[in-house]
């Protein structure tokens, strides 16, 4: 574009290029561009990109493995419908998430208030309280697995001092899956708390001030200072606990295997046994996109409410 | 306790100070005590871990558990690595998940830097293509990826463990965002300096975004070091048998000798809580930059 000005004037002087103006790199943009690119878009187009769009041919099939895949059309997902198990992952699932994520989330924001208090040392509790999130969910479950034992086990034990006849947690059908909830709130609340925590530190402590001179109780001024101020990050929270706690799988496998009977089974583990122990690769990837419907749908429906419930401070 | 003296003077006001720090004493020790109370009680299953690994058999396996063992077993350690090859599990698991890390977090920086900096044709397009993904859950994948694997006869290989988790889109978003924050000034001055995008990217972008790379590289490694569906499906053997899936062969085969399983579970548990102490500044970087990235 300079260089039109240029050529339109041709008796005037060559204006100096003013300092300012953004320079040229040498050599092609596109290029350097396609350069930078490769190395990750290939391998991202075939390993992660590519299966995405694969999902939808292989639920459309009927495939083993070790016998030529057949199209099937819609059939995989007809089969959901009669198919028992699959109703129970679903309603296994759903009762996990509602259950699993209000508790964490309750635990994650109590813990984080606590510890912006103003106390010494709050890393080190950080730190501590956050282990369970960073430990290998397989350990920690066998670990779950013995403080579960019915008789004598830790938390029958504790209960048992409050004259509690605690039940056979893993295989009952009523507790399996609250002692699953148990675990896995004790394993994730440590991501909520430390996003409340960083999100507490950020509210300008003027506005605490400010409640305080107006003569806000201390509830006042979590409700209306607190709450609002938090409630991005509580929606953040809440909408990755949700994602999260559909896709539970390896509690399930290793301290119930599904049971007893499949009052455990979750989406993902039937996945898994479908695709992997029966073989039944088309019927395993038309779960897998039922699986992401219900996330996105879910998901969807709480950016609906967002605009509601959650406060942004522009 | 919650009222206020009006004749306490002001303090200025501290972003980190909370109003409770001007609180009683009394209060202040309760919240103390809470603190240690409910710390203690959160690591209660990871130290009974420990515990439970240094019983003798007889402690760990009678019909009344106890906690603190009678007295300890050192050699349960060997006895568990003689039960089950952990040693090669731990180095499959920094295989695997140094692997992962390693790819993503070099090829991550490399295209973020595409899509922070430099114009061509179709960015707009690729970018929304690994964002799209970025939503998609791995389960969805699993299945395509095994088949994909299992065609390329890439089951039990290294290539067929890594390759397929080390390109998901996170590393580059959120390396991306950060790219976007760097004052384009900075690499203007190197051009000026006669330096090429090469040796922008590496001396200029490169040493200022450590810390998120770092963030980024220390979230992946943990995340994978945890990972059990993948490597459950496509390692079959002891020569890549991760921790996770060697953990869950060891439970189906010695389900009730909790000495020991325990013991396995401590081995493999350990160094991932050295990693995470010694990292653990940019593992919580990397739980706030998700939250930040998922506004």
């Amino acid at each position: 574009m300079a260089v039109e000005v240029h050529t339109a004037a041709p008796g005037a002087p060559p204006r100096p290029r003013p300092p300012t103006s953004p320079g040229r790199w040498r050599g092609s943009e596109t290029l350097a561009a396609w350069l930078f690119l490769l190395p990750s878009l290939v391998p991202f187009l075939i390993f992660t990109a590519g299966p995405v769009v694969a999902a939808g041919v292989i639920s459309l099939l009927d495939w083993n493995l070790f016998s030529p895949p057949s199209f099937v059309g819609l059939h995989n997902f007809a089969r959901l419908g009669p198919d028992p198990t699959f109703w129970s992952a679903l309603v296994n699932t759903v009762y996990f998430t509602f259950v699993t994520v209000p508790l964490t989330l309750l635990v994650s924001l109590a813990l984080a208030l606590l510890l912006n208090q103003g106390l010494k040392r709050i890393a080190v509790f950080r730190s501590l309280l956050l282990l369970p999130y960073a430990t290998i969910s397989v350990a920690v479950a066998f670990v779950w697995i013995w403080l579960y034992i019915p008789h004598g086990g830790l938390i029958n034990s504790l209960l048992g001092a409050f004259g509690i006849d605690g039940p056979a947690w893993l295989v009952s059908d009523t507790w399996a899956m609250p002692a699953l909830v148990a675990m896995s709130v004790w394993k994730s609340f440590g991501f909520g708390m430390v996003i409340f925590l960083a999100g507490l530190q950020a509210i300008p402590q003027q506005l605490y001030e400010a409640a305080r001179v107006d003569g806000a109780s201390p509830w006042r001024s979590f409700r209306d200072v607190t709450l609002p101020l938090l409630s991005p990050a509580m929606f953040f929270v809440v909408v990755t606990s949700v994602i999260s706690s559909f896709q539970v799988f390896d509690q399930a496998l290793v301290m119930t295997n599904g049971g007893p009977g499949v009052h455990t089974t979750t989406l993902v583990m039937y996945i898994y046994q479908t695709g992997f122990l029966n073989y039944e690769q088309g019927y395993a990837a038309a779960q897998s996109i039922v699986l992401f419907a219900f996330i996105a749908v879910i998901t969807g429906m709480q950016f609906l409410l967002q605009r509601r419930l959650v406060h942004y401070d522009n | 306790m919650t009222t206020d003296v009006p004749s306490r003077p002001v303090v200025p006001a501290l972003p980190v100070v909370s109003a409770l720090r001007r609180s009683p004493v009394a209060t202040r020790k309760l919240l103390v005590f809470t603190c240690f109370l409910v710390t203690a009680a959160t690591l209660t299953p990871i130290v009974m871990m420990v515990l439970v690994a240094f019983q003798s058999d007889s402690e760990s396996m009678a019909a009344q558990p106890s906690f603190w063992p009678g007295t300890w077993h050192f050699d349960n350690i060997s006895r568990a690595f003689e039960l089950v090859p952990l040693g090669g599990y731990l180095v499959n698991t920094v295989i695997f998940a140094g692997g992962t890390t390693l790819l993503e977090t070099v090829t991550a920086a490399l295209a973020a830097y595409a899509f922070a900096r430099l114009r061509f044709p179709g960015r707009g397009f690729l970018f929304g293509i690994y964002l799209a993904t970025l939503m998609i859950p791995t389960q969805v994948t699993l299945i395509p990826q095994f088949i994909l694997v299992a065609k390329a006869h890439g089951v039990d290989t290294w290539a067929g463990m890594i390759l397929p988790h080390a390109f998901t889109a996170l590393g580059v978003f959120l390396l991306r965002q950060f790219f976007l924050s760097i004052p384009r000034d900075y690499e203007e001055a190197a051009r000026l300096d006669g330096a090429n995008r090469w040796q922008a990217f590496t001396r200029v972008i490169i040493p200022l975004a450590v810390p998120a790379i770092a963030t980024l590289a220390v979230f992946k490694f943990i995340t994978q070091w945890n990972n059990l569906l993948w490597p459950l499906v496509i390692s079959n053997s002891d020569s890549t048998r991760t921790a996770s899936v060697g953990l869950q062969v060891f439970q189906s085969a010695n389900g009730t000798q909790w000495n020991l399983l325990l013991m396995a579970a401590t081995i493999t548990t350990v160094p991932l809580i050295v990693i995470f102490f010694l990292t653990q500044r940019w593992f919580v970087r990397g739980i706030t930059m998700s939250g930040l990235g998922g506004r």
